[in-house]
């Protein structure tokens, strides 16, 4: 029994330890906040999705075609846009620009990637 | 030494609670020492649930029958795998087991993900936390496995349908599915309490929900053929309510990691796919309470408790307060694009979607409604095997079409022409396969016909993607066609792997259709030296052997199988008596033929003091097809569970352009 209790005791001590450390290592840290993204950041980071997707789409749209599961005719009909979404995408992220630029709109009107 | 278990479990429970409230505090007001504080709590939670497993496992294989759970589980005479077995064979060891998986995948998936997805995980840790919380307060309050008693002489021993090897897979399994499902479930509640549901809870999650998916699936099938070869009633799956609670969560997983694509592709589906993972993760729960809560009648029910009013109690609060995160978070949901045709695989996914989701409920619908009707008539009345079968049928059938079509259909708009073109070579296999089977006789049950013509045009377009795709890269510059067809794979394993997994369900439909809609049965009463006929086999009951072995006294019938002028050898089937347990359970015979399939299936139901035996015996065509099914299920969920590291690159990259910090 006094051997179970010790390596309770211990267990919990251990534990303890674990969960006070960030406190431990840096008792007086310069900033304790949480990285919160603004607006802007939360811009860009859908437009850095909304670039993934597309650019994703193309490339497999690409290799559809090349194996023929996507004909001349939907290919035609499907890259363009496709090609449109990615460098609207691509232009807005530009960072001399970013930030400042207003963002492009799809065709639906939307904001590209704009805010969900 | 109990007390270490029990104390264990008690700094786990501190530690779930510390990292729910302090988790959720430096979430809600931002502090960074309070959230990595959390994230260390969950973290040591699986260390310290670790250590009472521990003790346990420790308590089992000393046969240390002061605790309770070890005398009430095993004895000295069971064989060392079934007492390590018996760690989640009963109630309090297998909540033991849920919590110790839990807190390692919570750890694992904060350790994993924070590099690139830290502004969820702070929010990842409370949801997490939330669910330890429970099942270590059950554990510690209503459940312990580390009840004391006088110990006494020697244990009650294992049910013996118990003990199989199978019971050193399926049950782990199985529980690494349901608890696996708790991670999408918290991230995406996550990401809505951090407001951030962009794709980036589904990239983290991916590979976790692919993970439990897989090993539910797997785990499934070990158990059909656990009760096909030990259950001894000639069938594999039989709808029982503990069967279907691992089905319901699979299907609803199922849906998810379909429409799932559309909300990465295309940005849509995002209220569906939420409600999706709280469903699953909602069965996985309801799982869970239907096993270890005996509320219905079930072959797998082997206790009764009293937990299932807390698994009751904690199913709504979690579906309550889910479902009003996500109306809370409802505007931030709606999609940023819209269905551009009907004629587009995003709009073949909802079908599939609805289909699944369709047939999940019509089971849970089955499994609730005894308890239902008792409630309200006072008298239970279960839904048989027709009412299950009917609805497979339905909205099965339809389900392993789609499986062919969706995969050929283009994302965002397809022509009519370009369908024509695509699907021409499919719809001929199928068609003429269809044909061939009915001048051969397989119209003697429709349905069975319908899912052989529905199989053969899904095989088709997943040959036919293999074959462009490999040409494709052929012509792209790979040496040679062995290279091409790796390339192929390793360039979109998530695409291709999930080819792999339609074709073992292509498997999986033809072996359960053949061996459901085609089989046979003949029943006879037969003295030594007697003979019975099914199809074109003949069994000669030779004889009646009786030997001990280590913990039951074997009893088994040898028969003379031939098929024609063919002898095929003898095939035994007879009955288990275990000692400790004083019980008996079936013993089969099988005899499998390799190139066909088939397999002759013997029970020996009832066997008489003078030695005469009553045989059941069954031909069951193409039946091993669902066992190998679950091989190629396998390799073609580790085709696409693969990690991809240009994927993690990418996603850390992006993490990186907008400028949150490294890890700290």
């Amino acid at each position: 029994l006094t051997l179970a209790l010790v390596l309770a005791a211990l267990l919990a001590v251990v534990c303890v330890v674990v969960v006070a450390l960030p406190f431990i290592r840096e008792p007086e840290p310069e900033s304790d906040t949480l990285h919160e993204l603004d607006e802007d950041e939360r811009r860009r980071l859908e437009l850095l999705e909304t670039r993934d997707r597309a650019l994703a789409a193309l490339k497999e749209l690409e290799f559809d075609h090349r194996t023929g599961t996507i004909s001349d005719e939907d290919y035609r009909t499907l890259v363009g846009p496709l090609r449109r979404e990615a460098a609207n995408a691509l232009r807005a992220l530009e960072p001399s620009r970013a930030g400042k630029r207003a963002v492009p709109e799809t065709r639906e009107g939307r904001p590209t990637g704009g805010r969900i | 030494m109990p007390e270490l278990g029990r104390a264990a479990l008690l700094v786990t429970l501190g530690l779930a609670t510390y990292a729910l409230v302090a988790g959720a505090a430096g979430a809600h007001l931002g502090r960074r020492r309070l959230a990595l504080s959390a994230q260390n709590a969950l973290i040591a939670a699986f260390f310290s649930t670790l250590v009472a497993a521990g003790v346990l496992l420790a308590a089992l294989l000393r046969h240390d029958f002061s605790f309770t759970y070890v005398a009430r589980t095993t004895s000295e005479a069971l064989p060392t795998g079934y007492t390590i077995s018996a760690f989640w064979g009963g109630q309090e060891g297998s909540l033991l087991l849920w919590l110790l998986v839990l807190t390692g995948f919570g750890a694992a998936a904060v350790r994993l993900n924070r590099g690139w997805a830290r502004d969820l995980i702070v929010w990842v840790v409370p949801v997490f936390a939330a669910v330890a919380v429970f099942f270590s307060f059950l554990l510690v309050a209503v459940a312990s496995p580390f009840a004391t008693q006088p110990a006494p002489a020697d244990g009650a021993g294992m049910t013996p349908s118990l003990q199989n090897p199978y019971m050193l897979a399926h049950p782990p399994l199985l529980y690494l599915g349901y608890v696996g499902l708790t991670v999408p479930f918290a991230f995406c509640l996550g990401a809505l309490l951090a407001g951030r549901p962009d794709e980036r809870w589904l990239v983290a999650t991916r590979r976790w929900t692919l993970f439990a998916w897989t090993a539910l699936g797997v785990g499934q099938l070990l158990g059909a053929h656990w009760a096909y070869v030990e259950v001894g009633w000639g069938g594999y799956y039989a709808w029982d309510p503990v069967e279907n609670a691992a089905l319901m969560p699979w299907l609803a997983a199922t849906a998810f990691l379909h429409s799932v694509m559309i909300q990465e592709k295309r940005g849509m589906l995002r209220v569906w796919n939420v409600l999706l993972v709280i469903l699953a993760f909602s069965l996985s729960l309801f799982g869970t309470f239907l096993t270890r809560s005996g509320v219905v009648n079930s072959i797998h029910s082997f206790t009764q408790s009293s937990i299932g009013p807390w698994f009751l109690g904690f199913i709504a609060l979690t579906v309550g307060v889910s479902l009003a995160i996500v109306f809370w978070r409802l505007p931030q949901l709606r999609s940023p694009t819209k269905l551009e045709s009907p004629i587009s695989r995003e709009a073949a996914f909802p079908y599939n979607n609805l289909l699944l989701l369709a047939l999940c409920l019509t089971i849970l619908w089955g499994v609730v409604y005894p308890v239902l009707s008792e409630a309200v008539r006072g008298e239970a009345v279960v839904l048989g095997r027709s009412y299950y079968d009917f609805f497979l049928r339905i909205f099965g059938l339809p389900l392993l079409l789609l499986m062919g079509i969706g995969p050929l259909v283009a994302w965002r708009r397809a022509s009519f022409r370009s369908l024509v073109t695509t699907f021409r070579w499919p719809t001929l296999v199928a068609v003429l396969t269809g044909l061939v089977l009915l001048v051969l006789g397989a119209g003697s049950s429709v349905p069975g016909l319908v899912a052989y013509t529905f199989a053969a045009f899904v095989a088709a377009t997943i040959v036919l993607e293999f074959a462009r795709g490999t040409r494709a890269r052929k012509a792209l510059g790979a040496d040679s066609w062995p290279g091409a067809f790796y390339s192929l794979l390793a360039r979109n394993r998530r695409r291709y792997g999930g080819y792999v997994v339609h074709a073992s369900i292509v498997i999986l439909a033809v072996g359960i259709a053949g061996s459901s809609a085609f089989d046979s049965v003949a029943e006879a009463r037969l003295a030594r030296g007697e003979s019975m006929r099914i199809d074109d086999y003949t069994l000669l009951y030779r004889s009646l052997d009786e030997r001990v072995v280590e913990n039951a006294t074997e009893i088994r019938a040898t028969l003379a199988v031939s098929r024609g002028d063919r002898e095929l050898g003898t095939l035994e089937a007879g009955k288990n008596a275990y000692t400790v347990e004083q019980q008996v359970s079936n013993e089969v015979g099988i005899r499998s033929d390799p190139l066909t399939g088939e397999d002759l299936f013997v029970i020996a139901e009832q066997i008489d003091p003078d030695g005469s035996v009553y045989f059941r015996v069954f031909v069951k065509p193409l039946v091993n097809l669902i066992w190998i099914a679950g091989f190629v299920f396998v390799v073609g969920s580790l085709i696409a569970l693969w990690p991809d590291a240009r994927e993690q690159r990418r996603l850390v990259e992006r993490t990186r352009e907008i400028g949150l910090p490294a890890t700290r």
